[in-house]
């Protein structure tokens, strides 16, 4: 279970970000949403340790993780999907799920891992994880890596973005099997419809608060019927 | 019968754990240690200056020539002169290096002097690994030299490596080439203490419809200072590329200076340079993975250089 107890963060700049967010998240599936510049990267970095809050404490299962770096949570079992994948010159797909396992793993369990993300392995095992991948092949990788790693708590920042329609009805999927088979908790941040209604619980974030936090059908209908009170939302549909 | 120094400083270079197969020249400490031909690859000491000949014949495919070159006497300086003669339409591998231990105070130095005649048709690879150890005060120093003469239609590919203790490394390479003759040359530098490495590559695209790619990757830490000249030069249509990339960390100092000239109206010249640190999403990155930000460094560099 992951916890967070008025956790704020600033940047250096003394912009606020973050104000105050109290969490308990205890379900298996969890969605944060809200509108862009919210907040919801922000929330999903601090509990990775990429970033530190200004205030606040974080604790999974109960164990105080504030001051732990990233390696030290990634240890005590958080795993984390960038929005925007990292490239690296040199290192294979290989590679990077051996480091994900933390151990040499061998060519068919690396491609068990690729081909649940809609990867054929044998394509893609020896590629470099470098500018010649599309931007959709780096998401899967990523995700890849995420499953390979198996932990308690997965945090996915926008796992859609960059992502083709084609690809995003096979990214559901992907995140159902994972639902399904793991004993883990996901946590997503997502703006799509789609992935929120597989979601247990939604948080919603905006301007830096946490505004709500439910059920779906407890959201879901004021959040889309917000929406659907936009005149250009409506004609973009 | 090697020591247990010089089969670990053969082991760096070249991969073998003692003499090799097939054809090899494997000079230690100055002389001449043993040395094979094959059927077709023939190997002959050269009369008037220190070094060899090697003769492949026309038509030999998937054979290999080592030629390692081991220094564990410390002190000991010389210059080699290697001449290749590579017949028409051959597919061979050259393996060679050169491995210094020195655990002495007095400098170690190896200037090798590689000439490659490479015929009409043939394809060599070349692989060219250069290591140093020791725990004395003497320095290690490597100064080699490549000269490349490509016959038509012929492909050569240059893998050079040096990535632990050469203390200072002037490296100068020389090509030219005739019609449509393909160059790769693939070089991975790494660099530390107070290290020096230069190194100078200069490519005459001469014949119709040849092309040249020279890529750098290179790493440089600590205090260490590296220089990447290459000078690429399209005298008639042709396709020459140049690229150095280089990692620098700690207080190192990276200079490249990438030149192409081109004297034909259908030469196609391209030259790219990028000097930075490792970006700091990398290492974010593989410590999301549970790795040590040391243990990150140590990957993303080790895959770079790979």
């Amino acid at each position: 279970m992951l916890e967070l107890k008025n956790v704020s963060y600033q940047t250096e700049e003394g912009k606020e970000i973050l104000r105050n967010v109290s969490l308990k998240i205890d379900d298996r599936f969890v969605a944060v949403t809200g509108p862009n510049g919210s907040g919801k990267s922000t929330l999903a970095k601090l509990i990775a340790g990429i970033y530190q809050p200004t205030s606040g404490k974080i604790y999974l299962d109960g164990v105080d993780i504030t001051g732990m770096s990233i390696s030290e949570r990634a240890k005590n079992g958080i795993s984390f999907a960038f929005q925007q994948p990292v490239r690296f010159k040199g290192i294979t797909v290989k590679d990077l799920i051996s480091m994900a396992a933390g151990k040499k793993i061998s060519v068919s369990e690396a491609c068990s891992y690729l081909s649940e993300v809609g990867l054929c392995a044998k394509d893609y095992i020896n590629r470099e994880v470098d500018g010649s991948l599309s931007g959709g092949e780096l998401k899967r990788i990523e995700i890849a890596m995420i499953n390979v790693r198996g932990t308690k708590l997965s945090v996915f920042d926008e796992p859609e973005a960059g992502i083709d329609l084609w690809s995003f009805n096979n990214l559901i999927k992907v995140f159902r099997t994972m639902y399904e088979r793991t004993h883990g908790t996901i946590l997503i941040i997502s703006h799509q419809e789609r992935i929120l209604d597989i979601a247990d619980k939604i948080v919603v974030i905006a301007g830096g608060e946490v505004t709500a936090y439910g059920t779906k059908s407890e959201i879901l209908p004021d959040l889309l019927g917000a929406q659907a009170g936009c005149r250009f939302t409506k004609e973009a549909e | 019968m090697m020591d247990s120094i010089q089969k670990r400083l053969l082991e760096q270079i070249a991969d073998l754990h003692d003499v090799p197969q097939g054809a090899y020249s494997l000079r230690v400490n100055g002389s001449l240690y043993g040395k094979n031909d094959s059927e077709n690859i023939s190997i002959v000491k050269k009369e008037d200056q220190p070094g060899i000949d090697i003769f492949i014949k026309p038509g030999t495919k998937n054979e290999s020539v080592h030629i390692p070159v081991l220094l564990s006497q410390t002190g000991l300086k010389e210059i080699v002169y290697n001449d290749f003669h590579i017949g028409e339409g051959c597919d061979v591998t050259i393996v060679a290096g050169c491995g210094i231990h020195n655990s002495g105070n007095a400098e170690s130095e190896h200037s090798g002097i590689h000439t490659f005649f490479v015929g009409k048709g043939a394809k060599i690879r070349y692989v060219e690994k250069h290591y140093g150890e020791g725990d004395g005060n003497g320095k290690n120093v490597m100064n080699p030299t490549t000269v490349v003469i490509q016959d038509e239609d012929s492909y050569m590919e240059m893998e050079t490596a040096q990535i632990k203790g050469v203390d200072s490394t002037r490296r100068k390479t020389e090509a030219k080439l005739a019609a449509g003759a393909t160059l790769v040359i693939k070089e991975k530098i790494m660099t530390h203490g107070e290290q020096f490495a230069e190194t100078d590559f200069t490519v005459d695209l001469d014949g119709e419809g040849c092309g040249a790619h020279v890529v750098s990757r290179s790493v440089a830490k600590d205090n260490s200072r590296q220089t990447f000249l290459s000078r690429v030069r399209g005298n008639n249509r042709c396709s020459g590329h140049t690229e150095c990339d280089a990692i620098i960390m700690d207080d190192a100092q990276v200079t490249a200076l990438p030149q192409i000239e081109a004297n034909h109206v259908d030469a196609a010249l391209i030259h790219e340079a990028a000097i930075g640190k490792i970006a700091g999403e990398q290492l974010i990155k593989l410590m999301t993975l549970g790795l040590s930000e040391k243990e990150a460094e140590e990957q993303i560099i080790n895959g770079f250089l790979k």
